[in-house]
């Protein structure tokens, strides 16, 4: 560790943070203008260099920070409404943007001033990210965009997007790919509901018809698309299995409340079920756990794939056996009508709900068989299947 | 929340012992011993508790340890679990030294007894536990009735018991040692599924006995030896699973059918990241047990039945696939995979199997069953 991360130690923040809401008193100030305040004195994100809204402090102080602020009843930027900005714009941009860039998106991205969203699926391109058609087009100092991308939550409510285009069919799938930032307002940006098997419509379509970005909102060299993305991947992972949970403070409580209030429910062979998933409950939440020590002790280990996969799999056991459970009263569904949803939330919705929206999780953010191949590839070095689109160019590969 | 990476300290130990597993217990040695008429491996004892003077780990400082614990003790379980070891370090070191430890936390131990705590520190001699191996800590039962002192009673599939020097044998009245070689004490080797650990059937006739510890501070000390065991039983499954990964992987990398790595093939990959998966989880279920019983924590039962209702069935899947793995290699006695099979099969009844610890977890965590 160096030493200016040594001289952050919880104590010191939170005597900084009591300093800063000395000098700022959030219960008068505009919500607004005390989270810009709280960037500018580098208590957003400590990990985050001087002037970009950090201190160049160790990540696992954090939570320090967050909970000082917290326990002072001061307001946040709404983390989960701004959470594709956060964990997976924010990295980037921080990884491979300009000064010009950081400085300029940063900010409000943190605020929530600026809400982000990921434009990379697209109908043709899910697993296979690599292979996507969207083109990218230079045309003097913009470039002009068509194609159509799916599964983009918060598009409907976004300012700006990170966008995975394709600058050169001649070359093989992963060297033609380019990153940019794409003003969601810009002329020929279409944002369509799309409605999912819960009836919500958390997600959108973004079809993108001869979209101008200039050049200036390029995200690294061009053609250095894939690598960049995989900054953003990485990070889209560690948010998924990432948070930090008490005991049956996920699913696992809901049911296991039921089940101690409904004695006229049990079974054997569900109470059978019932404890093989508190059993994976809880080793999924160790693990989870475990996976934060090490991310704060500087190692971060690849369990991050592992909880992923796991919590994907446990959530639909979960919420299957809840179903079954209640038996018909567990098919009783509050309402079908499409809901503009922008965040998912398992505990206040119905059990018909859970077990649908659970199915998800196993498809979002790496399916699970994507998941074990990169656990097979990655971590456990096993060799890749032979592939047929290494070596082709983009244009030639069967489509 | 408890610390579930390995401290330097402890990654300093687990280096150490794995290395001298390496040069001491490779595979073909514990599968060129398992037929002979040796209880366990002296010579490598000899080197693990006397020279490397890892016996003595669950001593705590107030009876003269040397400031280690049950963390450190899962290190070296995970170890010997990884080569295999046929060692009666669980029954001795860990079992009846917890056993011992308890005895000694409620009442001072006489000279005898101190004796006997101190020579299974330095690894001088080994004790066992004298219950069947299955035994979980929440159902600790006596196995013996004393009549002057004498104890008569008959314990079916005892664990590390056959190479024992002293028996701890929870009977009517109270918690005795025996001395194994003692009048009245037979022992009758089992041809047991697991060839590293193997059982044994103990008869008492009248054996002569020492009062260790009565009524419920002798129930108190073989729960406290049993929990010590189950929770560091978790660790060697850990170190079962790690080989049987590890060496599929290796397999399935260098084995070439239809012009390829059979490990280049999902069907195989998917197995793989699914044990890779149990794995992860087992290492942080295991730990937190051995965390849990270092700081005497009041969640140590919870911890301990969790990992053993998850701990026994990865390691079980990972030697299975091991074994389907390698094909028709892994159906040889020449390949160690199925010592490693026999060992995780054995390991899953130890302590009572999974579905005990997932009814005690019932009770546990109030989750009654059907007509609660």
């Amino acid at each position: 560790m160096s030493r200016e991360g040594q001289q952050y130690d919880a104590a010191g923040l939170r005597a900084r943070v009591a300093e800063f809401l000395a000098r700022h008193d959030h219960t008068t100030m505009d919500r607004v203008e005390f989270l810009r305040a709280r960037y500018d004195a580098g208590l957003a994100w400590i990990h985050f260099p001087v002037g970009l809204g950090g201190l160049g402090a160790p990540r696992a102080l954090q939570s320090v920070v967050d909970e000082a602020f917290a326990v002072a009843g001061a307001p946040d930027n709404e983390p989960r409404r701004i959470g594709i900005g956060l964990g997976m714009a924010a990295p980037t941009i921080l990884r491979h943007g300009t000064d010009e860039q950081r400085r300029r998106f940063l900010r409000p991205l943190w605020t929530g001033e600026e809400v982000w969203c990921q434009l990379f699926s697209e109908p043709n391109a899910g697993s296979d990210l690599a292979a996507l058609a969207t083109r990218a087009v230079r045309d003097g100092d913009d470039w002009v965009i068509n194609g159509q991308k799916v599964w983009t939550s918060q598009a409907h409510l976004a300012r700006w997007a990170i966008l995975l285009a394709r600058t050169d069919p001649d070359v093989p799938k992963h060297r033609g790919l380019t990153y940019f930032i794409c003003d969601m307002t810009a002329p020929g940006v279409q944002v369509r509901p799309l409605r999912q098997i819960t009836g919500d419509a958390e997600f959108n379509e973004v079809f993108l018809t001869d979209v101008r970005l200039p050049d200036s909102l390029r995200l690294g060299a061009v053609g250095d698309g894939w690598r960049v993305a995989q900054t953003t991947l990485m990070n889209e992972r560690v948010a998924i299995g990432g948070a930090a949970l008490p005991r049956e403070g996920g699913m696992i409580g809901i049911l296991a409340r039921t089940w101690r209030e409904r004695p006229d429910l049990r079974t054997p062979g569900l109470h059978d079920e019932l404890l093989r998933l508190w059993v994976a409950a809880e080793a999924v939440r160790l693990t989870g756990e475990r996976l934060r020590q090490q991310l704060a002790a500087g190692q971060p280990g690849p369990e991050g794939s592992a909880v992923k996969l796991s919590f994907a799999t446990l959530n639909q056991r979960l919420s299957a056996l809840e179903v079954e459970l209640l038996g018909v009263e567990g098919l009783r569904h509050d309402d079908w009508t499409m809901r503009r949803s922008s965040t998912v939330d398992f505990l206040e919705r119905t059990p018909v709900y859970r077990y649908l929206r659970a199915k998800g999780n196993s498809i979002e953010g790496g399916t699970s068989e994507i998941l074990r191949n990169i656990i097979a590839e990655r971590v456990l070095g096993l060799p890749r299947e032979p592939r047929s689109d290494v070596d082709v160019a983009w244009k030639d590969l069967p489509k | 929340m408890k610390h579930l990476l390995d401290t330097p300290l402890e990654a300093d130990l687990r280096a150490g012992v794995r290395a001298m597993l390496a040069d001491r217990c490779p595979p073909q040695r514990v599968l060129a011993r398992v037929e002979s008429d040796e209880a366990y491996d002296r010579e490598l004892w000899h080197t693990l508790a006397v020279e490397m003077g890892l016996a003595g780990l669950l001593i705590p400082e107030r009876h003269g340890g040397a400031g280690a614990g049950p963390r450190e003790a899962a290190v070296v379980c995970e170890e010997l679990g990884r080569a295999v070891a046929p060692v009666p370090y669980l029954g001795s070191a860990v079992v009846a030294t917890a056993v011992l430890v308890a005895v000694h936390d409620e009442a001072p131990l006489d000279a005898e007894d101190a004796a006997l705590l101190r020579d299974l520190a330095a690894g001088t001699r080994v004790a066992a536990l004298a219950v069947p191996y299955s035994m979980p800590p929440f159902s600790a039962g006596v196995v013996a009735s004393v009549t002057d002192g004498s104890l008569t009673g008959t314990v079916r599939g005892v664990a590390d018991a056959l190479g024992a020097d002293v028996l701890l044998v929870p009977a009517a009245d109270g918690l005795y040692a025996v001395d194994a070689g003692s009048p009245g004490v037979e022992r009758v080797g089992v041809a047991s599924l697991d060839l590293t650990r193997p059982l044994c059937d103990l008869v008492l006739r009248d054996a002569p006995g020492l009062l260790l510890a009565r009524g419920p501070a002798a129930a108190a000390a073989v729960t406290a030896g049993l929990t010590a065991g189950a929770a560091l039983l978790a660790a060697e499954q850990v170190g079962l699973a790690q080989w049987c990964l590890d060496s599929t992987v290796e397999y399935v990398r260098g084995r070439y059918q239809f012009g390829r790595p059979v490990g280049s093939f999902q069907a195989l990959k998917h197995r793989l990241a699914d044990v890779w998966v149990g794995l992860a989880q087992a290492r942080a279920v295991a730990g937190y047990a051995a965390a849990c019983l270092a700081d005497n924590d009041p969640d140590t039962p919870v911890a301990v039945a969790l990992a053993q209702a998850h701990c026994a069935g990865v390691a079980v899947t990972a030697a299975e696939e091991c074994v389907q793995m390698h094909g028709g290699i892994g159906f040889t006695w020449e390949y160690p995979a199925h010592l490693y099979l026999k060992r995780a099969k054995a390991d899953a009844i130890g302590f009572g199997t999974a579905d005990r610890h997932r009814a005690a977890l019932a009770e546990l965590v109030d989750l009654p069953g059907a007509g609660r």
